[in-house]
């Protein structure tokens, strides 16, 4: 563990970026808040705040249909936010890239329209033992529907997955995988580039669930050379109700429509409907208009903060973190992989967690504890569930040491 | 509280009470407390002191699932009234789960199902009882209630 003093200056000015969340001056019970729970959600800073607010006093119509002068102005911020999108994760074409209501609704929108598009009975698709619930449950849907086998690559007891006997799951009736590139319960950051390279020498295509992945990691789309890569628009300091959905263009133009509706289509005639292209034909209805446009706003903050040293930054606090609750009595870390981002998800011997979250709770320390989603997970662990502390780059060493003396308080009232 | 139970070791006592002066002496015992962190100190001990429930009843049939922690509940019927006993995985919830048994064991299924259970709120605990928190203390609640309805009925049709 380091020590106070070899500890270098920051590379981000965290003091200036903390004036920049008005929420994280908030006192709660009378204590200040301490937010450790960002793999649930990010706050906003004043970019993307002031942004919803211009919104709605400046821009507020409906996108793509409107000849007049504020729809086209609406038109033009929503797909300039999708133009931003596409930067961000580095994709090719801005209309490989879906908006989506977050990340649940990108995974599913692939289960679906590729799904029938492109699997049959007797084939399998491949996700692994520790996806969230939303990477888990669309697929075991259209496995259902489809009479296809779901198959599950297994993990070691540090969290890790085991690759060797993902090698051997592939084969030619395989014909989605789908992981996680971070975990969420576990904070595992997966070998997606194996994963993918392993997959493509087969020709089966990746989806990558990247929810906990797009705010910590920089990310080359194209360079992974991934076919899908879903996200949500709220963990990564935008607004709720927006995702993404990135596609490579070969497989979204192969794949049908996932929701009919306005937006969608070219011409509309009781016999036969020709669907718009691409991203449109998967865009049915009114999007959160509002929401997409302001996440445009948190890839320019992102951004002008640098996804770089946001890493350098969060992986130094984490390692703190990890070496510092090492200290705490009975503490018992669940996740314990080599390669690890940004979450540090533990237990007290012989404390329930939920118990430690009420006692965190009353000092002012917001973290999650359950199953996080993830109940196989938990089960593969053999526990009811963790402490999960989620780290973002506004949090500060001050802050671990805060959570440190309050996870020292609970063990001490509970154990 | 010392070692007794915390709802058999003043049995004669508490025979004598109804569910609101029970209610009343648990918000006169929180009262005591400064903070949330004595308040919490005391629902754990509470916790630690609840009778075991028999391990007969500690099973799938007799589990309230909730997200975050589990609880199991027994009723008994005895002399006309109701016996409760319960458990939880998680202390907290215990605590919690044992001032509900306390408030509302051994009265009439009649007396159960008409109680006010205004002592949460009144000791500031009433966010255990939200929906959100799926801690199963809620789901306990009505269940203790259902059964108490079951009785009545039954003690009505007989």
């Amino acid at each position: 563990m380091k020590s106070e003093a070899t500890i270098l200056p920051d590379v981000l000015d965290i003091k200036a970026i903390r004036a920049d969340f008005p929420i994280l001056s908030t006192k709660v019970y009378g204590k200040p808040l301490v937010y450790f729970d960002n793999a649930a959600t990010s706050q906003k800073p004043w970019a993307v705040i002031k942004a919803i607010e211009n919104y709605y006093t400046t821009l507020n119509s409906n996108v793509h249909r409107g000849v007049h002068y504020l729809s086209q102005h609406a038109t033009d911020a929503f797909e300039l936010s999708r133009k931003k999108a596409a930067d961000f994760i580095n994709a090719a074409h801005d209309y490989e890239v879906i908006i989506t209501r977050g990340t649940t609704d990108s995974i599913n929108l692939v289960a679906y329209s590729y799904g029938k598009a492109f699997v049959k009975e007797g084939d399998e698709i491949i996700i692994s033992a520790m996806e969230h619930h939303s990477n888990i449950v669309p697929w075991q849907i259209l496995c259902e529907d489809r009479k296809a086998t779901l198959k599950v690559i297994p993990m070691n007891e540090k969290g890790e997955l085991q690759m060797d006997v993902y090698a051997g799951m592939l084969n030619e009736k395989v014909k989605l995988v789908a992981v996680a590139y971070v975990s969420n319960s576990l904070g595992t950051v997966n070998p997606v580039r194996d994963i993918i390279s392993m997959a493509h020498r087969l020709d089966i295509p990746v989806l990558l669930d990247a929810a906990q992945a797009v705010q910590h990691i920089p990310i080359v789309v194209q360079e992974l050379d991934v076919d899908f890569l879903a996200f949500s628009g709220h963990k990564v300091y935008g607004p709720t109700g927006v995702g993404v959905l990135y596609g490579k263009e070969s497989w979204l133009n192969q794949m049908p429509p996932y929701q009919g509706g306005g937006e969608m289509i070219k011409t509309v005639s009781f016999e036969k409907t020709v669907y718009n292209e691409l991203p449109f034909k998967f865009e049915a209805g009114t999007p959160n208009i509002e929401a997409a446009i302001c996440l445009g706003a948190a890839f320019d903050y992102v951004n002008q903060l640098g996804l770089e040293k946001i890493q350098q930054y969060e992986h130094e606090l984490l390692e703190y973190a990890t070496a510092k609750l090492s200290e705490v009595e009975k503490i018992q870390f669940v996740g314990t992989a080599a390669d690890k981002s940004s979450v540090v998800s533990f237990n007290i011997e012989g404390a329930h967690p939920y118990d430690v979250g009420v006692i965190l709770d009353k000092l002012g320390i917001a973290v999650r504890t359950g199953h996080h989603c993830c109940q196989r997970v938990m089960d593969a662990f053999s526990i009811p569930g963790t402490v999960r502390a989620s780290i973002a780059f506004y949090n500060t060493r001050e802050e671990v040491d805060i959570l440190v003396a309050g996870v020292k308080k609970a063990a001490s009232m509970l154990v | 509280m010392g070692s007794s139970s915390p709802f058999r070791g003043q049995g004669v006592e508490l025979k004598t009470m109804t569910i609101n002066e029970i209610q009343d002496d648990l918000v006169d015992e929180f009262s005591l407390f400064g903070d949330w962190m004595e308040k919490y100190e005391h629902i754990i001990q509470l916790g630690k002191e609840l009778p075991l429930i028999d391990p007969a009843y500690k099973k799938e049939e007799y589990l309230i699932r909730g997200c975050q922690s589990q609880v199991w509940l027994h009723a008994d019927y005895k002399d006309g009234k109701v016996i409760f006993t319960a458990d939880s995985d998680a202390i907290i919830t215990k605590g919690l789960v044992g001032m509900m048994v306390r408030v509302l064991s051994d009265h009439t299924p009649d007396e159960i199902v008409k109680a006010d259970l205004y002592f949460v709120d009144m000791i500031g605990l009433k966010e255990h009882l939200s929906v959100t928190r799926s801690n199963g203390l809620l789901a306990m609640i009505k269940q203790m209630k259902v059964y108490a309805l079951a009785l009545q009925s039954k003690v009505t049709d007989n």
